[in-house]
């Protein structure tokens, strides 16, 4: 079987714009989360907080028609993608471009812009003057759509959506297009910006924000006894991976090395997960087999960890059910503690520090742990990052649907 | 301003190039727009001119000179 790598990185969260500055504010514990500023919260919504994108000027990327023809999750992607791309080293041209991929995950698509269009004309009944780049804007895969149209990537290009599993989908598909031959190379990962009054309502509606307007940066504290729910964050993050083969032919720098997928179903419940856990411990179980990767292997997982009680404790307890006594060895960190969910980028973002966490020797922290719930009794490595050499590191992402998926990455020897 | 810089300084705004560049006996599709573009570009001029563009009438408007007389007629 054809082994695949990690060549080139890219990202853009609510912890900053590109790789360098991410891991820069990831590993010294600081929180992106902060009073909502792409538009002014309703008095209607409970929640007033998120994970923005600082300082993103999308015509640093596009010209100001494209900019305003695409919607935002479209900038983040392009941002990470392209940055990506550049870090990689690898060159698309007409002997290779079909043999390049795109496959991205994203979980809800061009809600903002929907949003606009449903106020601004539908609502004022000027439904001939839709934008004609409304369709476009708001389609899913316009993400990885959009990203083979700036790189010239003519291999298969589509998107995984599977909510806040989306991006481990796509990774997972792309290891295994690397691996059947199907191509070369994949720029894989996800994108998610859906930061406007519709999405915040609606998860408000389901009780599943964080309330705590007045304290931002603590409130997504994951494994923590006084959480109350997730922060909703926005993002991109691009991988591009090759066949090892691929990769060492062309002298390029190698992060770590994609070892194995898993993915399964709760066949449960449309948003809790299963009590037992069982889908969560399946999904990691295939990803280590796939990649045939012992338990003990495992030094760092980067937990799903979203801040709401049924996630935190069910992972909790799926981590000590599948590793028994080496969950007790094992660090594991919601790095949304930092960057809040990026629901389809999650994965994707978290991946990245996965490899980065292989590629450095430091495994990045839990920040906001003030009170331990007893039903979540793992190492946390609670508020600061650890200098850590470890060989495994497993990224896990669970998503509404019931729809889990894990990915597990080894140092490149 | 008049009709005609109004509308230039529509069609350099949606279009993303300079001001100087659009001039009467360019077209659209010289100045860069694709059919989306130009979809686009005539719901901004109804909705900078507060007038209704017919689909016929739309078809018809393919260059700088042809949009000024169009909306020359409309508003006059």
């Amino acid at each position: 079987m054809k082994k695949v790598v990690v060549t080139g990185l890219g990202m853009v969260s609510p912890l900053g714009i590109g790789v360098a500055k991410n891991w820069q504010e990831l590993t010294a514990g600081r929180s992106g989360i902060r009073p909502i500023s792409l538009f002014e919260p309703d008095d209607g919504l409970v929640t007033k907080i998120a994970g923005e994108v600082p300082d993103f000027d999308p015509t640093a990327w596009l010209s100001k028609p494209e900019a305003r023809r695409y919607d935002r999750f479209l900038h983040l992607t392009l941002a990470a993608g392209l940055e990506a791309l550049e870090d990689s080293g690898l060159v698309i041209d007409e002997g290779n471009a079909s043999r390049v991929a795109t496959i991205l995950g994203v979980g809800l698509g061009g809600m903002p812009f929907l949003e606009e269009t449903i106020g601004k004309r539908i609502e004022t009944r000027k439904l001939r003057r839709v934008s004609p780049f409304f369709i476009p804007a708001i389609i899913a895969n316009m993400a990885p759509g959009l990203l083979s149209i700036y790189t010239g990537a003519r291999g298969e290009s589509w998107t995984a959506t599977s909510a806040c599993a989306s991006a481990n989908h796509a990774i997972g598909s792309a290891l295994r297009a690397l691996r059947s031959g199907a191509c070369d190379a994949v720029l894989t990962g996800g994108s998610e910006a859906v930061v406007c009054h519709t999405a915040i309502a609606g998860f408000n509606a389901m009780k599943a924000l964080s309330t705590r307007n007045d304290d931002p940066a603590t409130a997504s504290r994951p494994f923590d006894a006084d959480r109350d729910g997730f922060v909703l964050g926005e993002g991109a993050g691009v991988l591009v991976l090759e066949t090892e083969e691929h990769a060492l032919a062309r002298g390029a720098r190698i992060y770590a090395e994609v070892a194995g997928f898993g993915a399964t179903a709760d066949a449960h419940h449309i948003t809790s997960p299963r009590p037992d856990g069982d889908g969560a411990v399946q999904a990691m179980a295939q990803a280590l087999r796939d990649g045939g990767i012992a338990n003990e292997q495992v030094g760092y997982i980067n937990a799903h960890g979203t801040s709401t009680a049924a996630n935190d404790r069910m992972e909790s307890a799926a981590i000590r059910k599948l590793f028994g006594g080496h969950s007790n060895d094992l660090a594991v960190s919601s790095t949304k503690s930092m960057t809040g969910h990026l629901l389809g980028a999650a994965a994707a973002i978290e991946a990245i520090y996965s490899v980065l966490a292989l590629h450095h020797g430091v495994l990045p922290p839990t920040i906001n742990q003030f009170t331990s719930d007893p039903e979540c009794d793992l190492d946390y490595i609670p508020h600061h990052a650890r200098q850590s050499q470890v060989e495994v590191a497993l990224s896990n992402s669970l998503g509404f649907g019931g729809t889990n998926a894990a990915v597990a990455f080894r140092r490149n020897s | 301003m008049s009709v005609q810089d109004k509308v230039i300084e529509i069609i350099a705004d949606q279009l993303g190039v300079p001001a100087a560049d659009v001039t009467p006996e360019k077209s659209f599709d010289e100045l860069g727009a694709d059919s989306l573009a130009v979809v686009e570009l005539v719901m901004a001029f109804e909705d900078e001119f507060d007038v209704e563009v017919e689909e016929s009438q739309a078809s018809e408007l393919k260059t700088v000179k042809s949009a000024i007389d169009f909306l020359n007629g409309l508003t006059s």
